[in-house]
């Protein structure tokens, strides 16, 4: 019994309605990006999920490091002023 | 021959090449060359069984005796079935199974475009619908069929082989007897002549990408859409139909 | 970070019921024990659809038939979601399929029964689905995000499996002499069978305690197989079948079912390869794996004539 190749791994992202971002939903093995797509295809819309799906290369994406995670995104924990609540607005003013 | 008669037959034609072949692609379940492939297989006989059931439904309507979907696929003996030949011949290895599907959807797709137009509401709502399903069942075998082609040594001369096999298969499907010269007089489905030149033209760019060398013509496949089939048919229906038979009275 | 600190942050990260991703620090022995739970979780998707898949070419009613497919499609599809959860704990799909091949992994023992009439359909559906829901639910809060999302994904799709197979058996249960008589006779068989899906007692159970600490399972066998059997014995009732044990009460005091022992040494044998099916189940398997080299092999190769292709170009 061999111990063969079961294909590179191809992370699958849909779209489930035009104009709503890409979701990542888990990935497929293929040979090729044409099989990758048929494949997520078969197995991530079988219930109406998707009008359109992004397969990429697993070793393509770059993600960040979760030990970086404190310097990556802590940041902008205290710039709450980038929220829209932080700003204190007077009574009876519309659309704003 | 009576415009609804042939309605009839016809649907009941379309129905019983999707059935045999739905049922040939079911035996694959869990046998696929890999998960993936299982589901993608599996996918294509959910989809040919959904149109086996619009068109036994619209057969019962037309016949108007009250025979059910049901009453189509599992009462009725090989000599009532009218399928081509095609579909009954066996799953073989992934090659031949991929090679029977190209023949298969490649026509399909080209007749569905047409009859998609219609003017029986009922066949052009069928034809739109299944077009959809068989364009992906198309690309799916296709794309296979290069990848075989062109792949390794050992894949090359497999869907070499498989290729004619099934080679002399293609010409059944377009056949015409008294029941498409009514329809096609009637203006109610298209002459399968006007896309046999599309249909050979599709099969002949996979052939050459897939690297595939000068098919051999075999026995012409024929007697289908008489009731006369392959002697596959007589061991595809018993299973088929085991347990409606044994239980005559039950319901399931 | 020093391995002490990292264990500490790590439980702590369980105890706030945070997530644990692919790329964050796990103890070993989290990882093996996930590698294990995942990867058997797996194979039991894919081992199962043998049982179920050997009926669809004789199911009774084309509706009957598709759903039937669409079900063993959607165990394939919650097989590829685990193997892929498994995979990014760092195991290779080959490895995965080494495993199982030479049976150092397991699969749920319920799948190394034989489905022996149409009623074992609905048996299948409504208590081995029905056993698979009450885990899969209760695994949805798993602490191993991949796994946790893949869970909630199958919880999703698990929902009409059940209902299936509790129609099939219904219809038969009332229905003729004949057909009543093969759904008790199913169950019969299918009873037992289900509850060893639950694994041993809590007692016996020699993973529960790092399980349990690291959020792996939320409730344990004994747990979810009270569970199972409280919610299963009124849905026999009402369509009249009677579940083989003559032992089963209702206990009002503990509001649950007291039921009668378990046959241990069946689940032993058959986990250790001498039950009904397990040689039946990997040769094909097997064979089906061995088959399709030739297929995986040619897609491999025309995958890198075209990157070959590119490079000249």
């Amino acid at each position: 019994m061999s111990a063969d190749n079961q294909f590179p791994q191809w992370e699958v992202f849909i779209q489930s309605k035009t104009g709503l971002p890409y979701k990542h939903v888990g990935n497929v093995h293929a040979a090729d990006g044409e099989l990758a797509l048929q494949n997520a295809r078969d197995l991530y819309t079988r219930r109406q999920e998707g009008t359109s799906i992004w397969v990429l290369p697993t070793d393509q994406i770059v993600a960040s490091n979760p030990d970086d995670s404190d310097a990556f995104f802590d940041p902008a924990e205290d710039k709450i002023y980038r929220a829209a609540t932080y700003y204190t607005m007077p009574k009876g003013a519309k659309h704003i | 021959m009576d415009v609804n008669e042939a309605l009839l037959k016809y649907c009941l034609r379309l129905g019983d090449d999707a059935m045999i072949l739905g049922h040939r692609l079911s035996e694959l379940c869990s046998k696929g060359p890999y998960l993936e492939e299982d589901i993608a297989l599996t996918n294509i006989s959910l989809d040919l069984f959904g149109q086996t059931r619009m068109m036994y439904t619209t057969a019962g309507e037309i016949e108007g005796k009250g025979r059910t979907e049901d009453d189509f696929a599992y009462k009725r003996l090989e000599p009532e079935f009218q399928n081509v030949l095609l579909v009954e011949q066996p799953n073989g290895n992934f090659g031949n199974t991929v090679a029977r599907q190209m023949i298969f959807s490649v026509f399909y797709y080209h007749l569905f475009k047409e009859l998609q137009t219609s003017s029986n509401e009922k066949l052009a709502a069928f034809a739109a619908k299944s077009l959809k399903e068989t364009t992906y069942h198309m690309r799916h075998s296709c794309e296979w069929i290069v990848r075989l082609g062109d792949g390794t040594e050992e894949s090359h001369w497999k869907i070499q082989d498989a290729l004619n096999d099934i080679w002399s298969y293609r010409h059944e499907l377009f056949e015409k007897d008294e029941v498409d010269e009514t329809l096609i007089e009637a203006g109610l489905i298209p002459d399968t002549v006007t896309f046999k030149a599309a249909f050979e033209a599709t099969i002949q760019d996979v052939l050459d990408r897939a690297t595939i060398e000068e098919l051999e013509e075999g026995w012409k496949a024929t007697g289908g859409r008489k009731g006369h089939h392959s002697e596959y048919l007589g061991h595809i229906l018993p299973i088929f139909q085991s347990i409606p038979r044994t239980y005559p009275e039950s319901k399931w | 970070m020093e391995d002490v600190n990292r264990l500490e942050a790590f439980q702590a990260k369980i105890d706030r019921e945070e997530k644990i991703e692919p790329k964050d620090w796990m103890p070993d022995d989290y990882r093996k024990h996930l590698i294990r739970q995942i990867s058997q979780h797996a194979h039991s998707e894919v081992v199962g659809m043998q049982p179920e898949g050997q009926w669809i070419s004789r199911a009774p009613s084309l509706r009957a038939k598709v759903v039937l497919l669409a079900k063993v499609q959607d165990e394939a599809g919650h097989g590829l979601y685990l193997y892929s959860a498994a995979e990014s704990l760092g195991i290779s799909r080959d490895e995965l399929l080494e495993q199982l091949h030479t049976e150092k992994a397991k699969y749920s023992s319920i799948f190394n029964y034989p489905t022996l009439t149409w009623a074992d359909m609905g048996a299948v559906g409504w208590l081995v689905d029905g056993a698979a829901i009450v885990n899969q639910v209760s695994l949805q809060r798993t602490s191993y995000g991949p796994y946790s999302r893949g869970m909630v994904r199958i919880c999703k799709e698990e929902s009409f499996h059940q209902r299936q197979g509790y129609e099939i058996i219904s219809e038969m249960a009332l229905g003729s002499p004949e057909q009543k008589q093969m759904a008790q006779d199913a169950l019969n068989r299918m009873w037992w069978p289900s509850l060893m899906m639950f694994g041993p007692h809590d007692a016996d159970s020699p993973n529960t305690g790092n399980a349990t600490k690291w959020k792996i399972k939320r409730e344990t066998n004994d747990e979810l197989r009270q569970k199972f059997i409280d919610k299963t014995i009124q849905q026999a009732t009402v369509i009249g079948l009677t579940v083989p044990d003559p032992d089963l009460k209702w206990n009002e005091e503990t509001e649950h079912y007291d039921f009668g022992p378990i046959d241990w040494s069946e689940l032993k044998e058959v986990i250790h390869g001498r039950g009904p099916c397990n040689k039946q189940r990997l040769n094909h398997h097997r064979k089906a794996h061995n088959d399709g080299a030739w297929v995986r092999e040619a897609a491999n190769a025309y995958a890198q004539k075209q990157r070959d292709k590119k490079k000249v170009a």
